[in-house]
């Protein structure tokens, strides 16, 4: 019952410069799945955020390395991979120590960098985070499914 | 998957305009762009062009913003889509800096 349909897998150089391709794959297979406009906008933010880290992490590395995005397709829900190739960071320590900023916040407190994990978080159903040679993020959305058929999970709430 | 970067300058505010999609490819040219003029000045940037942003664009906001607050100059986010205005809310943004959804 928890069979993959499809599996699709996109390999794109540690660079800046295909976060964007990578959204275009992500929304492609979204509307074909027949997710929403609003979740397929979640999923680019996301994905786009673990992919940034990913990159930005090779940056500071020598020059060379390669993102890899795994789609898992299930009937009912999205799983995807992020993996950058060996090079490691503390994620879930880094995590840890980020969340939104408050009505309290000062302007001093604010920092410009460490808001992407915590909107992976906030824009998924369920994140997983592998540290082992390299980082890979797990992310996975449940496909909320009112436009076919709404049997189970109907926990996943939308938020409008 | 590009950023267009319209800048409007008269003696006391920039109005930038913005279009495209905001993000770890197109932010730094952003930051490059917004923080080499805005010192205690009043900065209006329009959003209603911006089909995609993420927290590499946050952040770029962010680091305007505090210049700005330190030099005695102005923010002014305006004409959020909802999108957008989520994204300010969801990370608490919405409660330090001004934006407008018009």
């Amino acid at each position: 019952m928890n069979q993959v349909m499809d599996y699709i897998e996109i390999k794109v150089p540690a660079k800046p410069d295909y976060v964007g391709v990578i959204r275009l794959t992500l929304s492609g297979i979204c509307s074909r799945m027949g997710y929403t406009y609003e979740e397929i906008e979640d999923m680019k933010i996301a994905v786009s955020e673990a992919c940034t880290n990913a990159v930005q992490h090779a940056y500071g590395m020598d020059e060379g390395g390669e993102v890899t995005v795994g789609f898992g397709l299930y009937p009912d829900k999205l799983e995807i991979m992020v993996a950058d190739s060996g090079k490691s960071f503390n994620f879930l320590e880094t995590r840890n120590e980020l969340g939104p900023y408050t009505e309290t916040s000062t302007v001093e407190q604010l920092t410009e960098g460490g808001l992407g994990l915590f909107l992976i978080e906030t824009l998924m159903d369920e994140v997983r985070v592998l540290n082992t040679s390299g980082v890979t993020v797990f992310m996975m959305k449940q496909l909320s499914g009112e436009r076919e058929n709404h049997d189970e999970t109907s926990s996943s709430q939308e938020t409008f | 998957m590009d950023l267009k970067i319209d800048k409007q300058q008269n003696d006391r505010e920039i109005f930038v305009n913005l279009a495209g999609e905001i993000d770890a490819f197109t932010a730094p040219k952003l930051r490059e762009e917004l923080l080499q003029l805005s010192e205690g000045q009043k900065v209006i940037i329009n959003l209603k062009d911006v089909s995609y942003l993420d927290s590499t664009g946050l952040g770029v906001f962010v680091g305007l913003f505090k210049q700005l607050e330190k030099t005695n100059g102005e923010l002014h986010l305006l004409e959020l889509s909802d999108r957008l205005k989520r994204l300010f809310e969801l990370t608490g943004l919405s409660h330090v800096m001004k934006i407008s959804a018009n």
